[in-house]
């Protein structure tokens, strides 16, 4: 069994969350340069290249892309004949939020939710740990704005409704949500599992390469027209009007009670930040 | 989006009155941060008759929590954040003369009701831009509520600070004009 000291874990998740802040992955990169291709607005295109310029200035200086670091969510894969020595694996994924927080001039945005007061280290993170096979461990941090995570939900909806009642729900939704998460968006979908599990699949369907295909032919399909509904919205860059509301749409799903359509909805700003490391 | 007018705050009617929705502006000088919990505190204060700790009479205030600033850099990335937890708040501060508001995101309809009443204007930055508005940012210190953290008020002084009016004092509005014009049916 291999062994894996705690340390080691904190030292990686403080990197993780200085980098996935400071670099916009070259999927997003390569998105962006073909949305100011299309986009109709010259305002939007505007912006686009603002938000071009803004990814260089902060790689250059290692600043964030955005003022709002998020909350660090840190999905794990934990092989099973693995051991964590030193410590307590979640404290040592928080002593590593915390100091790349502060070392990396991040902002802290985590509070009580009754006071506001600031908790002051953006602690705790959260976590979601998956036992898989092998001795290795994946931590990929996806540090998410308030913005964006506040135009998010999860409809219970009943089975009759099918991929109409879906398609319908996700539409309406981004139309509402209007310029509050930051488009260009990538939204995630999760469909199935149950009411938690609906919303974790919605999540984790950000983590997917921007622009890829998804590998199922049905929901690969979905994910097209979806995304061809939603930039017939015209919300545009950051909801002023235009052709690019969304950059993609991102699906998963799962099987799911008979009696039961779970369907979240966790839509991800332009700066879609995600970094992983396998230790 | 064509003209690009420059204005340096304090603000009087006569400014506010000639901008309109969809004018790209570049603000110069002095300007204030100030989030939901700021601006909560600001109402109270005025609920309770006592004075505000900034003056507030044909100012601005930006809807920003900035990160910490870089040794070497006056401002960490300052993008603005999502205006409608503001709503609650802002026809208050309009009453008492503040003048433009910068944020992202639609605002209320009691907001742009106070926008016409009170000759007030509203801009939006560009949401995720931090690290570019930062450079625009020359000074920034803590002016009020320091144990607030990011979401203190902060005096900021800014130079060719980029924004675009969304809601005038005409009742128009950036996002529906601009949405309804991309539509597709």
């Amino acid at each position: 069994m291999r062994e894996v000291n705690v340390e080691q874990i904190t030292r990686t998740v403080a990197d993780l969350c200085m980098e996935a802040n400071y670099y916009l992955g070259d999927d997003m990169l390569a998105i962006l340069e073909k949305a100011v291709l299309v986009e109709e607005s010259p305002t939007g295109r505007t912006i686009l290249e603002q938000l071009q310029e803004n990814a260089t200035i902060a790689a250059d200086d290692q600043v964030p892309i955005c003022q709002d670091t998020g909350l660090a969510v840190v999905f794990l894969e934990l092989g099973q004949d693995l051991h964590v020595i030193g410590g307590d694996l979640e404290a040592a994924i928080n002593e590593g939020v915390r100091r790349g927080y502060e070392e990396g001039y991040l902002r802290k945005s985590s509070c009580h939710p009754f006071t506001r007061k600031n908790i002051g280290d953006n602690t705790p993170a959260i976590v979601h740990c998956r036992v898989v096979p092998g001795e290795q461990l994946k931590i990929t941090i996806a540090p998410k704005g308030g913005g964006s995570e506040n135009m998010s939900k999860v409809v219970m909806l009943k089975p009759a409704d099918g991929i109409a009642g879906i398609k319908k729900q996700m539409v309406e939704w981004v139309e509402q949500a209007g310029g509050n998460p930051c488009p260009p968006t990538i939204v995630g979908v999760g469909i199935g599992g149950t009411f938690e599990r609906a919303a974790l699949l919605a999540k984790e369907s950000l983590l997917r390469e921007v622009g890829s295909s998804n590998p199922d032919p049905e929901l690969n399909q979905l994910e097209k027209e979806l995304l061809e509904e939603i930039n017939n919205l015209g919300v545009g860059p950051q909801g002023l009007g235009g052709r690019v509301t969304s950059f993609a749409v991102h699906v998963k799903m799962l099987p799911c009670h008979i009696a039961s359509l779970p369907l979240a909805i966790n839509i991800q700003c332009h700066a879609a930040r995600h970094k992983e490391a396998v230790l | 989006m064509e003209k690009v007018i420059r204005l340096q705050p304090p603000l009087d009617d006569e400014q506010v009155k000639s901008l309109k929705a969809g004018d790209r502006v570049l603000i110069s000088g002095t300007i204030y941060t100030g989030r939901d919990a700021a601006h909560k505190r600001l109402v109270d204060l005025l609920d309770k008759g006592e004075k505000l700790p900034i003056p507030i009479a044909g100012q601005v205030i930006y809807f920003v929590g900035p990160a910490p600033a870089k040794p070497g850099h006056a401002i960490g990335s300052a993008g603005p954040t999502t205006s409608y937890r503001m709503d609650p708040y802002s026809p208050r501060l309009l009453a008492e003369g503040l003048k433009g508001m910068i944020g992202k995101g639609g605002r209320s309809s009691e907001v742009k009701a106070a926008i016409k009443k009170y000759h007030g204007i509203y801009f939006a930055a560009v949401g995720g831009a931090g690290a570019l508005l930062a450079q625009r940012i020359k000074k920034a210190e803590i002016v009020a509520y320091e144990d607030l953290g990011p979401e203190a008020i902060r005096r900021l002084e800014v130079e060719d600070f980029p924004v675009v009016v969304v809601n005038d004092i005409d009742g128009n509005d950036l996002y529906e004009q601009g949405v309804a014009a991309y539509r597709r049916d």
